[in-house]
């Protein structure tokens, strides 16, 4: 087996040794390298459509410790999709108020409640290894009802060729090494990619020069399931900021920010840190609660991104095809977003539906993503850890207003929630109607007869006419709602009387009109397709 | 509209001297610290971003 890298929190795909391993390279449509939520989530989308999807990870498990915590409404939008959301929404904590706190004092709360008519809140939290076995659960689920999936534990990729038109990577498993092709093959490898460096491709970007310790303690306390945050804690060694969050299994992420030139063994002897988490914790009940620590790290990060995620037939999703820090839940969900961007893409290409072009703008539209969400990332950090001393002055200045000005609280920036970009340039936009659900957006979701609208919208494209217009054939579902509820008539029509609108197999916008127009939505159809 | 860079306050002078007794008494720190929270809440009262871009350019 090859050497593990890290422990797993349990396992769930074990090593099986296949008949491909005697064979010369045998050559598969799709190969996923890594499983982790993004490499998982791809491999559900693919094997739904019933294209044959090959994942590949050297461990047999997910990896035990602190990762992802927090999953956005898209996520969750996109995990009911596929089937997977339903332990997750009954495991995770759902949370919607947030205080901020500068020293001594609380500035403000403020509350995530979600508008009504989404099926799914803002945020639950939720450990990353139950994300990952909820994702495989429906993986065996979907493989049972012949969704051709297979997963290949402790196969660890140690070589990678890219060619023009496919790739070939060796293996290397307990039982010797072999080679597996692919048409195309995804990299869902983290962070550190290993086939990223295999192919000598770069990432670039900014480092930040910080160290946070994090904890997760485990205890009975009757904390309110709440995000709080400090700027400047005021309990002993807190460092320059202090993050209090609940996850399942009674579990709270406790966060410091200890700057850059500390001493990494030092600060993670577990007196030390049972030190601070005692300071904090007694801060705010007047006694040290039992806890027990659960996991310990110290974290430093980068924002960054690939110039191009995509070399041939060779794509990069998630971490190893970009980096942010973790203010603002832009990783895992990002990841996931790039997950679904690909997979009609890749099915669409591999069943003759579409061209090879249509592949070019998943790299686009994600690099696009990634820099939003770099700018976003990179924008709270530079709050939160203020480098110039007049970034300071000016940081403060809006912590010492917000706590009576209200206009002051927009600026205070300890994490912008990720929510999924919208890729502004499709169209064309000939109807009159809202903001949010402009072409490029993706569908915000509203009530719909016995559920939600983006139930409806079940990863093919499809025309939604919203109103009583006269319908005709075209090449896509159309599905019609003539009565709107009255939010998604707000969310969809405006000032408009009817809608048409022309959605893609991820649920963003493409194009919408007042009129149903076959020829209008067939050429809009081919541009989504890069046809022509 | 464009940025007003043309006199636009009513007794100047007395406006001046509203400024700097507001600095009165501060160190340097707390002078600086004033000076930045002044910034803002008259930015926010601007509001308009155009505007606001071009009261930085005119500052540069």
């Amino acid at each position: 087996m090859p050497d593990p890298r890290y422990q797993t929190a349990k396992t769930l795909y074990p090593y099986r040794k296949v008949a491909d391993q005697n064979t010369p390279a045998r050559r598969h449509p799709v190969v996923v390298v890594g499983a982790g939520p993004v490499g998982l989530a791809l491999a559900l989308d693919l094997g739904q459509r019933g294209t044959p999807v090959l994942v590949l990870d050297d461990h047999e498990g997910p990896g035990l410790g602190s990762k992802a915590i927090c999953f956005a409404k898209r996520t969750l939008d996109i995990a009911h999709r596929l089937g997977a959301a339903a332990p997750m929404m009954d495991k995770g904590v759902i949370w919607n108020v947030g205080r901020v706190f500068y020293g001594d004092g609380q500035l403000f709360s403020f509350d995530l409640q979600p508008e009504e008519g989404h099926r799914h809140p803002a945020f639950i939290n939720l450990q990353q290894p139950y994300f990952e076995q909820f994702l495989f659960e429906a993986i065996v689920a979907a493989r049972h009802a012949g969704a051709p999936i297979e997963i290949r534990g402790a196969n660890r990729v140690t070589g990678l060729v890219s060619h023009a038109d496919h790739a070939v990577l060796d293996v290397e498993t307990l039982d010797g090494s072999y080679q597996v092709a692919a048409d195309y093959l995804v990299a869902c490898d983290g962070a550190r990619s290993p086939l990223r460096d295999m192919l000598g491709l770069g990432f670039e970007g900014r480092v930040f020069e910080d160290n946070f310790l994090i904890a997760d303690v485990k205890m009975k306390a009757d904390f309110p399931t709440e995000r709080w945050f400090w700027f400047e804690p005021p309990f002993k060694d807190a460092g320059q900021s202090a993050l209090l969050h609940k996850q399942p299994d009674d579990i709270w992420r406790i966060d410091f920010q200890l700057g850059w030139n500390i001493d990494r063994a030092k600060e993670l002897e577990p007196a030390r840190i049972r030190a601070r988490v005692d300071a904090m914790l007694s801060a705010q009940t007047g006694q040290v609660p039992s806890y027990d620590l659960e996991w310990t790290s110290i974290y430093t990060f980068q924002c960054r991104r690939m110039q191009s995620f995509r070399q041939n037939r060779v794509f990069f999703a998630g971490d190893s095809a970009h980096q942010v820090s973790p203010f603002g839940a832009r990783g895992a969900n990002s990841g996931l977003q790039d997950a679904e961007n690909l997979a009609w893409k890749l099915d669409m290409v591999l069943k003759g539906e579409a061209d090879m072009a249509l592949l070019d703008t998943y790299a686009t539209e994600r690099e696009f993503a990634a820099d939003e969400n770099i700018l976003n990332s990179s924008r709270a950090t530079d709050f939160m850890t203020p480098k110039a001393p007049i970034s300071r002055v000016f940081r403060n200045a809006v912590l010492d207003l917000a706590k009576d000005h209200p206009f002051a609280r927009p600026l205070v920036n300890s994490g912008r929630l990720s929510v999924p970009c919208t890729y502004d340039g499709f169209g064309p936009d000939a109807l009159d109607g809202p903001v949010q659900s402009r072409p490029g957006s993706v569908c915000p979701d509203a009530p719909v007869e016995n559920g939600f609208l983006l139930d409806l919208l079940d990863g093919q494209f499809r025309v939604l006419v919203i109103g009583d217009l006269p319908v005709a054939r075209v090449r896509a579902p159309v599905t019609t709602i003539t009565r709107p509820d009255p939010l998604l008539a707000t969310r969809y029509l405006g000032n408009a009387a009817a809608a048409v609108y022309l959605i893609r197999p991820d649920q963003h916008i493409v194009a919408r009109w007042p009129m149903f127009d076959p020829n209008a939505i067939e050429a809009a159809l081919n541009t989504a397709l890069c046809k022509g | 509209m464009s940025i007003t860079l043309t006199p636009n306050i009513p007794d100047p002078d007395g406006f001046y001297d509203e400024l700097l007794k507001a600095h009165e008494g501060l160190n340097d720190t707390d002078s600086q610290a004033l000076n930045a929270r002044l910034i803002l809440i008259l930015a926010n009262h601007i509001g308009d971003r155009q505007m606001l871009r071009a009261a930085l350019r005119a500052a540069r």
